[in-house]
């Protein structure tokens, strides 16, 4: 039965394996590099999981800052440890989805224009948390610093280049086993059949509001989870860096770009995405016109999505499908 | 009595589509629903299945009310439709499709792939279980939704012209289907214009036209009635 | 008091009206395509330094040079349509999505190679004057800007009421299969659309240049306004897209006067999510339940 399912686990397993193995021997540069892989193939996966039920998100950062602040602030001000603080965001993330998607369902705000019914969240969010002086508003909230001699990472929740890497291939990893063990359920099976076609799914049974009010919980809380843990890497947050739109793009793009049909495209596509944004940036600085790291990544994303509209892993399995064949 | 529709009605703005049905369906029996196109039948369906709301009426399903319920709920209990335009789930396999059926009655993935491959197997389509549902024939496709209703393990089966478009072949494949449907201790309600089908299938039919019940009865009864056939053929006309 | 009110309310009646433009383009083209430009915001932007651009060559009043922006980026669409678009119609929603983000990303990243990303504001002695009419003082750039933009919207309106090819978009947006029976060229039909729809962008981004001073990042604002208006008023509405565009100019200028500036968008965002909620076709959208 598991051959129309999706494919075994291992070689994922085995990837992540490999990439906890090498980590040690990476020096910062391209630890720094494969962190914030490891966090957009992870917000990726967060993004995807909505998608599995035809819900686009396109103010899925709300649910990252919401995370982000809600680790910080409550750790900062209560001292409670992270381990605490960083759940306690994602429920709240979670909470956020269920109502904007309950909100979705029940007055059937489809399509486009639950779209942009999360913009609208997200950019609402937004606004109020620069007018919000608990988090520090417009001037930010800063975390304070940590001593390197001193900092036990696994108790604070923070530390070097490699913990930070470790820490999100961690999550990434538990994150993919998750959504892939969540999309062999009763659960996937009713998101996908909510997403090619909800009336005939639920003339089936299929319970389509509380499905997409789980689906984004899910995803939120997720993202959540992710966006406490980029807190804590950042050191401060502005609500204009971790819940504006432009970030809400940017997290879209890998999963789009990897492939939105099987959850190692998420990961795939940041794979893509991180070193094409970090080369246009390396080349743009060092040319030294500003903008034309933009412009490069505009050229190459435009590019993807013309010639390989399933994204790049699709492609790269159909290739590896042929070859077993030939 | 599984079936008891009450005074079931539908108006839309200038136009009443169902003007004061009643009927009732018993357990295990097959009725037809008959009547000239724009009669009302599928609207009637779509209010009975939930996925329309009635404008005055009720609909009663065993021992419970359930107008105005929501169309999943009402599947859950038992009363399973399918479309008369068929709404296969395209880039899902035939297993897939049916396993969604499937999970109406059980969470257990292993469990609903087997009902699943037993319904696929009722309906003779084991041989396209892993294809995509997009490459399938209409008779196919047609094929699937029956088979992805009765993996949902229904007590009352809506059937809307499952036969428009078929083959006799096919159409003899799925009316035994249904007589077996009818032996398991299933009961149906099907919309159909193939004559053939109605009078071999049905127990009982009822005519509706231009939104109202016209007759009810026995099919040598209905065949008979010169109002039916006035409706169907006009004035001069008589059933063969 | 109540001046100080009156003035914010035409000012932003005013500004509105511009807005209304830049809607009405966002929803023609999704009226006609069932196409969400999300690079809109882009094509304002593309409009603004064209305004500003040709003011600082020859100094003429941006107002006046509306209608090359116009042109140029109606070219700009008819190309992006024809050459690229065309082809994303019937890809599923989150491909055009990304189609349209790389046109944005491509439009800013060249905006600020060319012109970096220092805002260029327009100084001209019109910017300080105003229209004494009573007690309202109008702005002079701004009824500049809302009279030239309803010669824009007039204008659309009669091409689209009284032209052959007018009617054929109204018809490819009414019945698609339809309007391809009966012999229009669909594809070309979408070509002209997308860049009628532009240049409604390009147009009002010349017309606000001497308001906001133009830089590239102004481009994610204008997208936003342009999709709260569409929702509000209805998406494929173009009274919608009017009347929603100086609903939102007005509430937010109002907004700004009795809560607070910072605040004044999220008054436009809870208008949103209310009417998405409440008619998710929009006010003048069709009622489906």
């Amino acid at each position: 039965m598991k051959r129309t399912l999706r494919p075994s686990f291992w070689p994922a397993a085995v990837f992540f394996v490999l990439a906890a193995a090498f980590g040690p021997l990476f020096d910062s540069f391209w630890l720094s590099l494969l962190t914030l892989v490891f966090f957009y193939a992870f917000m990726g996966l967060s993004w995807n999981l909505m998608m599995s039920a035809g819900l686009l998100s396109l103010g899925h950062a709300l649910f990252l800052g919401l995370g982000a602040y809600a680790a910080a602030v409550l750790t900062a001000s209560t001292g409670i440890s992270p381990w605490l603080s960083i759940p306690a965001g994602a429920v709240i993330a979670a909470l956020a989805g269920s109502a904007i998607a309950w909100i979705g369902g029940r007055f059937s705000v489809r399509g486009v224009q639950f779209a942009v019914l999360t913009i609208a969240f997200s950019e609402l969010t937004r606004v109020l948390f620069d007018n919000w002086d608990l988090v520090g508003g417009t001037g930010g909230f800063f975390l304070k610093a940590i001593n390197p001699d001193t900092n036990r990472p696994l108790v604070t929740l923070r530390g070097g280049p490699l913990y930070f890497y470790f820490a999100f291939l961690v999550i990434t990893a538990a994150a993919y086993f998750v959504i892939q063990l969540l999309m062999t359920s009763r659960w996937g099976f009713r998101w996908r059949g909510i997403n090619e076609d909800e009336d005939a799914a639920r003339a089936l049974g299929v319970p389509a509001l509380r499905s997409k009010v789980l689906v984004v919980a899910i995803s939120a809380g997720l993202a959540g989870l992710g966006g406490g843990l980029f807190g804590l890497m950042q050191g401060s947050l502005f609500p204009d860096s971790v819940m504006r739109l432009q970030l809400s793009i940017e997290i879209l793009i890998a999963p789009i770009i990897g492939g939105i049909g099987s959850p190692f495209g998420s990961i795939v596509g940041a794979f893509f995405v991180v070193p094409l944004m970090e080369f246009s940036n390396t080349l743009s600085q060092r040319i030294g016109y500003y903008g034309l790291n933009t412009l490069i990544y505009g050229v190459v994303i435009l590019g993807i999505i013309a010639f390989l509209p399933d994204g790049i892993w699709p492609r790269i399995l159909r290739y590896m499908n042929l070859i077993r064949a030939a | 009595m599984i079936l008891q529709v009450r005074n079931l009605t539908k108006a839309f703005t200038g136009l009443v589509a169902v003007k004061d049905v009643s009927f009732d369906v018993a357990a295990n029996e097959i009725v037809a629903l008959i009547g000239p196109n724009g009669a009302g039948k599928t609207t009637c369906f779509n209010m009975i299945a939930g996925a329309l709301k009635p404008s005055s009426g009720s609909v009663v399903l065993g021992d419970e009310m359930i107008t105005g319920l929501m169309p999943e709920q009402i599947a859950v209990k038992g009363l399973v439709r399918t479309f008369q335009i068929v709404r296969p789930m395209r880039t899902m396999t035939v297993l897939e499709n049916v396993m969604i059926g499937a999970f109406a009655r059980t969470a257990n993935v292993e469990q609903a792939s087997e009902i699943a491959a037993e319904s696929i197997r009722n309906v003779g389509l084991e041989s396209k279980e892993s294809a995509l549902a997009s490459g399938l024939t209409l008779p196919d496709r047609k094929m699937l939704e029956l088979a992805r209703a009765i993996a949902a393990r229904p007590k009352l089966l809506l059937l809307d012209e499952v036969m428009a478009g078929l083959r006799p072949l096919e159409t003899d494949r799925i009316v035994e289907i249904v007589r077996a449907l009818k032996a398991s201790g299933v009961t149906v309600l099907l919309i159909e214009h193939v004559m053939r089908v109605v009078v071999a299938l049905a127990d009982r039919i009822i005519v509706l036209h231009h939104g109202e019940k016209l007759a009810e009865g026995l099919p040598s009864e209905i065949g008979a009635n010169p109002k039916v056939i006035e409706s169907y053929l006009g004035r001069r006309a008589k059933l063969s | 008091m109540a001046t100080l009110y009156l003035n914010v309310i035409a000012g932003g009646i005013l500004i509105g009206i511009v807005y209304a433009l830049i809607a009405l383009g966002l929803t023609i083209i999704f009226g006609v395509m069932r196409i969400v430009n999300f690079a809109h915001g882009e094509m304002v932007v593309i409009g603004m330094y064209v305004g500003y651009g040709l003011w600082s060559v020859t100094k003429i009043p941006p107002w006046m040079i509306a209608p090359a922006a116009a042109l140029v980026l109606f070219v700009l669409g008819y190309a992006l349509q024809r050459a690229i678009v065309n082809s994303f119609i019937d890809r599923p929603q989150h491909s055009q999505f990304i189609l349209f983000i790389s046109f944005a990303l491509i439009i800013t990243g060249l905006h600020l190679v060319f012109f970096g990303p220092d805002p260029r504001p327009i100084g001209m002695i019109e910017s300080m004057q105003s229209y004494a009419i009573g007690p309202l003082h109008l702005d002079v750039v701004r009824s500049q800007a809302a009279l030239m933009a309803l010669a824009f919207v007039a204008a659309l309106i009669l091409f689209l009421q009284q032209s052959t090819f007018g009617r054929s978009i109204r018809a490819a947006a009414d019945n698609l299969i339809g309007a391809r029976v009966i012999g229009i060229r669909v594809h070309t039909v979408y070509s002209v659309t997308a860049g009628i729809g532009m240049g409604c962008a390009g147009a009002a981004g010349t017309l606000v240049a001497p308001i906001f001073d133009t830089q590239p990042f102004l481009a994610t604002d204008f997208t936003l306004i342009a999709f709260i208006i569409v929702i509000v008023g209805g998406l494929g509405s173009l009274t919608g897209a009017l009347l929603g565009g100086v609903l939102i100019g007005l509430s937010e200028a109002l907004a700004a006067l009795t809560i607070s500036p910072a605040l004044k968008t999220v008054f436009s965002y809870a208008l949103l999510a209310l009417v998405l909620v409440w008619r998710p076709n929009g006010l003048f959208g069709e009622q489906e339940r």
